[in-house]
């Protein structure tokens, strides 16, 4: 049986719903509304598992499932570059992290300003310049390749916008979809502060067992979703 | 794969070497506070170092090298002049399919000394020389110093030269921003797209009409940066033939008596590189009287400038293909300062990796 990870609520469990749907490949909860388990209709050997989107990254790392539905953002945080393999882009969940600044920042305009923003306030204040987020790979991925120095990141795991205005950070890095909120808190995208975007996307475990069965249950599902024939 | 033992015992072996040579043999913790490796190297040490919380300390750090904590026993309770030797496990995180140790044993060897520096540099090179011989490493040098030393006496602002001098173990960083300094590389759209912005108005009224007031940077701070990004703007590039003289000192590789000669010929047009390069004779004298063939001395002027440094001066290496290096070491009177609260002294050193050499000496076996 192939196992594939899916989102277990809210919107994203739902265009996933309507994503494989679209193909012919039926999924739904089954039981009660609580319940944590699903069916899937118009294909052989295989079977959903609800999980948080956060969770399925893990999963896929450690082979517990074949198949997982969740963010690049989330997978390219959480796991090395060639732990997972990507099947497909599904094209919703579209989502741009990125790095944001103080609004009255006239003189930030760039990662560059950033940094030498960074360097002055080091000085000044005696600490380093602090950034929030929740993606803290990524963004340092990120500034460690524009050679940025003289900053922090402050774990900050939900409301990060308004970090700014509490007091607990100098700028962020999140993600931002419409870029309102971050508005609304008087925060501004660097005009190069485009860390990664984001979207839902089919991947392909390399850790789990694929037996000659999976592989045929894969191949016929990949037909039917008119997607790449071989998991990786 | 080499027993541990067989580490542990050429580790201990080039430890009694070390203190033979005059070290006192010192202990580090090997659970650091996170906050001074991470207020020294940034952010970016937690891709190569080992993160752990403690309830009690806070958020420490698996010891990533014996430098930080020998320099701060040192800076707060050592007589000089002093030298230190060291063995014990070091822990850095390694990229997935590397092969590469993440925990391996490191021996070291550390000179605190105000005297005749290059001295202590060719004290330190030869020590490891001679107790690598016989592994057929190549041995490469370099000299932070210089380079430095060509950035402070460039024709330009203080401003930029401090910009540069920020980024000089980044590379990338550097180069770029020297492009941008000489004119070699345009001004960024987005840069440009900011001048335009500020000369809207005065940086006050700029922040003023930019609504709400959010965070711990001040208007003042905002405002003198955006006043220094005008005057940068105004500022002419840093002349071709003094730009063209670094580009060429950061790509000098050489036998190190012929790099001399080459930066005695560059020094006259680049008069600030002169206390450096005498720094540099005075060294490969004195490498020299230490039978080093200074001829043959592989130099390049670049080495040593990599991320998660600190080297300021003298920098070596001993390599041997498809091989982290062997041993390596360096000058950091800078760092000395940073974790000294305001003392200061020179100092110079270097680690060996015993595990590479036990692999060497049982190949060759």
């Amino acid at each position: 049986m192939i196992r594939v990870g899916v989102p277990s609520k809210g919107r994203l469990m739902q265009d996933c719903f309507d994503w494989f749907g679209a193909r012919g490949v039926v999924m739904r909860r089954s039981g009660s509304d609580r319940e944590y388990s699903g069916v899937v209709e118009g294909v052989e050997g295989v079977v959903p598992v609800l999980l948080s989107a956060g969770e399925i990254p893990r999963e896929l790392a450690a082979g517990r499932i074949h198949l997982g539905v969740t963010g690049s953002d989330l997978v390219r945080e959480q796991l090395g570059a060639d732990e997972v393999a990507e099947v497909a882009k599904l094209g919703f969940g579209q989502a741009d992290l990125v790095i944001a600044v103080p609004n009255v920042w006239i003189d930030v305009e760039t990662v560059d300003d950033l940094d030498a923003a960074a360097a002055a306030f080091r000085k000044t204040h005696g600490h380093r310049l602090r950034i929030a987020t929740k993606y803290h790979q990524l963004v340092r991925d990120f500034l460690q390749a524009q050679g940025v120095a003289d900053y922090q990141l402050v774990d900050s795991q939900g409301a990060t916008e308004g970090t700014v205005l509490n007091g607990t950070a100098e700028a962020i890095a999140d993600i931002t979809s419409s870029g309102e909120t971050l508005r609304a808190n008087h925060l501004r995208i660097l005009s190069d502060g485009l860390i990664h975007s984001s979207q839902a996307v089919l991947w392909a475990s390399r850790a789990a067992e694929w037996s000659a069965v999976d592989l045929a249950a894969y191949r016929s599902l990949a037909e039917r979703l008119g997607v790449s024939g071989a998991p990786f | 794969m080499t027993p541990k033992a067989a580490i542990r015992a050429e580790g201990e072996r080039l430890l009694a070497a070390f203190v033979q040579a005059g070290a006192v043999p010192v202990e580090a913790d090997i659970l650091q506070p996170a906050g001074t490796l991470l207020d020294l190297y940034g952010e970016d040490i937690r891709a190569r170092a080992y993160v752990t919380d403690d309830p009690v300390r806070g958020e420490m750090m698996l010891r990533p090298d014996f430098t930080v904590p020998v320099v701060q026993a040192h800076m707060a309770h050592g007589a000089e002049p002093a030298r230190y030797a060291y063995l014990g496990e070091v822990f850095r995180k390694q990229a997935r399919g590397s092969g590469r140790a993440s925990e391996y044993l490191q021996v070291g060897y550390e000179v605190f000394d105000r005297n005749a520096p290059e001295v202590a540099d060719a004290e330190v090179f030869a020590l490891f020389r001679d107790l690598l011989g016989g592994l057929d490493l190549r041995p490469v040098t370099g000299d932070i110093g210089i380079l430095m030393a060509a950035v402070r006496g460039l024709e330009t602002t203080e401003r930029r030269k401090a910009a540069l001098l920020r980024h000089v173990w980044r590379p990338a960083r550097f180069k770029a921003l020297l492009d941008r300094f000489a004119g070699r590389a345009p001004v960024p759209a987005g840069r440009l797209a900011l001048l335009e912005r500020l000369k809207a108005g005065s940086p006050m009224a700029l922040i003023e009409e930019a609504g709400s007031f959010v965070g711990l940077r001040g208007p003042d701070e905002i405002a003198a940066r955006a006043e220094a990004l005008v005057a940068d703007a105004g500022t002419s590039p840093i002349k071709a033939t003094e730009a063209a003289l670094l580009y060429d000192l950061l790509s000098l590789e050489a036998p190190a008596g012929h790099a001399l000669s080459h930066l005695r010929g560059i020094a006259p047009m680049l008069p600030a590189i002169t206390p450096a390069v005498d720094r540099f004779a005075a060294r490969l004298e004195a490498l020299a009287a230490k039978g080093v063939d200074v001829g043959t001395l592989a130099f390049e002027a670049s080495h040593g400038r990599t991320a998660l440094e600190y080297y300021d001066g003298f920098v070596f290496s001993f390599l041997k293909d498809g091989m982290p290096p062997v041993a390596s070491g360096g000058r950091y009177d800078a760092l000395t300062a940073v974790l000294g609260a305001g003392a200061f002294i020179p100092a110079v050193g270097g680690v060996i990796r015993p595990g590479l050499v036990a692999r060497l000496k049982g190949a060759a076996a």
